[in-house]
């Protein structure tokens, strides 16, 4: 019986001690991310691309979309996440961060000491996207206006609240593979990048299994409102059957092929993207509708 | 015409408190019959404005004086007290809107001005019906926003 127990305390323990190695934060190698030069006008585009005033400007619903003092909250299964101050002030926001420790938040869910962040940070879809933009947005947030705001804490269960745990979750489900592979013509590959790395349309039209990771048999195929209340509609599959023209209008007006205009969580979207050049809503409708071909 | 007439004279937080009739209050129906009407207008113009369709002076006045006098429409009997999204079936009216009665109404008469000069400008060609037509969508755009649901 003692013999059974120590080699079950064994057992344990060497699961723990795999599950604390693998839930180890992989960084960036520092070599490729510490040498770049960030474009703040560049960076902007990116800003907007990426929605990142859309969780973490303030809580006032007609909050300046360029204040970044965080404060909205975002209910899921597993409790409640609030957006963090990403303003450069040095005490209450990022001010002090340097570019390769704001580079593997944004792509790796890292934090400067090194511990994971929750998925609620869409860094999910971030992984995919380039250094270089990265080290622009980092050039242009930090030219945004300070805010002093305090950051809330996230209100979650046991054992959500243990950050560590979020890093077995990173083994099982980051990954920085695109939907659609293949041969793409150049604005497709444009519309593949915006529309999965910085974009992050998925992450709301996809639903998510019970780990809260994406379920990518059902890429963009609909999915519950985290709120609770109604649904958010399919851009892929077979009940979903608009052109790339009422896509990309959609995308830059906020009008439906019928009209309707666009409410919810979309809102922002479309705010931060009718900002770009038309050729780039061009490419994200070029991508969606050739990913439901 | 005056906003006030628009409400009824009476005060519109009283108006709009009457408690819901029941779970398929016809209220809700109606007021989702509203919005198809503006639809049926703000679309015609919508797809001028998107090259949809060409420009038609005519038609496109007629539309605009249409939304004109559908928004204009006594609003004080469709938002009963109970018919939001948390308490009934079938609508997407968000409860927000019970919460902050005075901002929703505003945002309605923003969209009320916007449709006035959408209708003064809708038969002056592309040029002018555009930039009008756009503030109409934002108006639209800012109250769905804040008081619409997701669809469900
Ligand atoms: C869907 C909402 C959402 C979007 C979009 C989003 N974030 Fe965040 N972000 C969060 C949440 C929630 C956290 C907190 C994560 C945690 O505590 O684990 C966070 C954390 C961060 C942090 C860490 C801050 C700190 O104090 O440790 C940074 C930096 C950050 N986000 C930057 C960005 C940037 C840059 C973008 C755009 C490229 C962005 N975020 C887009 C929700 C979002
Ligand atoms: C923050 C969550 C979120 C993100 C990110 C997001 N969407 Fe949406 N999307 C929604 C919601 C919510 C709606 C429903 C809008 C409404 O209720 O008016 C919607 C509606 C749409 C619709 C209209 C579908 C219909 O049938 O009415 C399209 C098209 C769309 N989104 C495309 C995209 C694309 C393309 C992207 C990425 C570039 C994207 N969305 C990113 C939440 C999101
Ligand atoms: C002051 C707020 C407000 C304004 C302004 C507004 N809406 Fe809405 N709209 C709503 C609400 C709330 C609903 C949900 C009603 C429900 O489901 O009970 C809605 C629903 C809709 C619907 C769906 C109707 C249905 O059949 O379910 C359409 C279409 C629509 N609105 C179009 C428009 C258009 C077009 C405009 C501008 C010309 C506009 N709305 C302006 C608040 C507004």
């Amino acid at each position: 019986m003692r013999k059974l127990f120590a080699g079950l305390a064994g057992l344990a323990l060497i699961a723990a001690a795999a599950a604390w190695v693998l839930s180890a934060p992989r960084p960036l190698d520092e070599t490729i991310i510490s040498d770049l030069t960030g474009d703040a006008e560049a960076g902007r585009v990116i800003f907007l691309a990426s929605g990142c005033s859309s969780c973490h400007r303030g809580g006032a619903r007609d909050s300046d979309p360029l204040v970044l003092a965080g404060g909205r909250s975002f209910e899921s299964d597993f409790g409640t996440f609030r957006a963090p101050n990403i303003s450069p002030d040095p005490d209450h926001g990022i001010g002090t961060w340097t570019q390769s420790e704001f580079i593997n938040a944004v792509m790796r869910g890292i934090s400067p000491d090194g511990a994971h962040y929750y998925p609620a940070f869409p860094y999910t879809s971030y992984i995919r996207a380039r250094p270089q933009d990265i080290a622009d947005l980092y050039a242009y947030i930090m030219t945004l206006p300070a805010d002093a705001t305090p950051s809330e804490p996230h209100d979650l269960g046991f054992p959500f609240n243990i950050r560590r745990t979020v890093g077995l979750w990173k083994t099982l489900f980051l990954t920085d593979d695109w939907t659609v592979t293949g041969t793409l013509t150049e604005e497709e590959e444009r519309g593949r990048y915006l529309a999965e790395a910085l974009s992050h349309c998925a992450e709301c039209h996809t639903p998510r299994n019970a780990l809260g990771a994406l379920d990518r048999d059902q890429w963009n195929m609909g999915a519950p409102n985290p709120s609770g209340r109604g649904r958010i509609p399919a851009i892929a599959g077979p009940d979903f059957n608009w052109s790339a023209f009422d896509v990309s209008a959609y995308l830059s007006s906020g009008l439906t092929p019928e009209f309707d205009v666009v409410g919810g969580s979309m809102a922002d979207v479309v705010n931060n993207l009718r900002q770009l050049d038309k050729s780039e809503n061009d490419a994200i409708a070029a991508y969606i509708t050739r990913a439901n071909e | 015409m005056t906003l006030k007439t628009f409400f009824g004279t009476c005060a519109l937080g009283l108006t709009l408190a009457l408690p819901a009739l029941a779970e398929t209050d016809p209220a809700v129906a109606q007021r989702k019959g509203q919005f198809q009407l503006y639809l049926h207008n703000f679309g015609v113009m919508g797809a001028m404005v998107q090259g949809r369709m060409d420009y038609d002076a005519a038609l496109a006045q007629t539309a605009a004086d249409n939304l004109f006098h559908i928004t204009r429409h006594d609003q004080s009997r469709l938002w009963p007290e109970g018919t939001d999204s948390a308490s009934i079936e079938g609508t997407r009216a968000n409860p927000a809107i019970w919460d902050n009665l005075d901002d929703f109404v505003s945002k309605f008469v923003d969209l009320q001005n916007a449709a006035e000069n959408l209708q003064s400008q809708a038969g002056n060609g592309l040029d002018a019906l555009q930039p009008a037509f756009g503030a109409t969508a934002g108006t639209c755009q800012a109250c769905h926003e804040a008081y619409r649901d997701e669809a469900s």
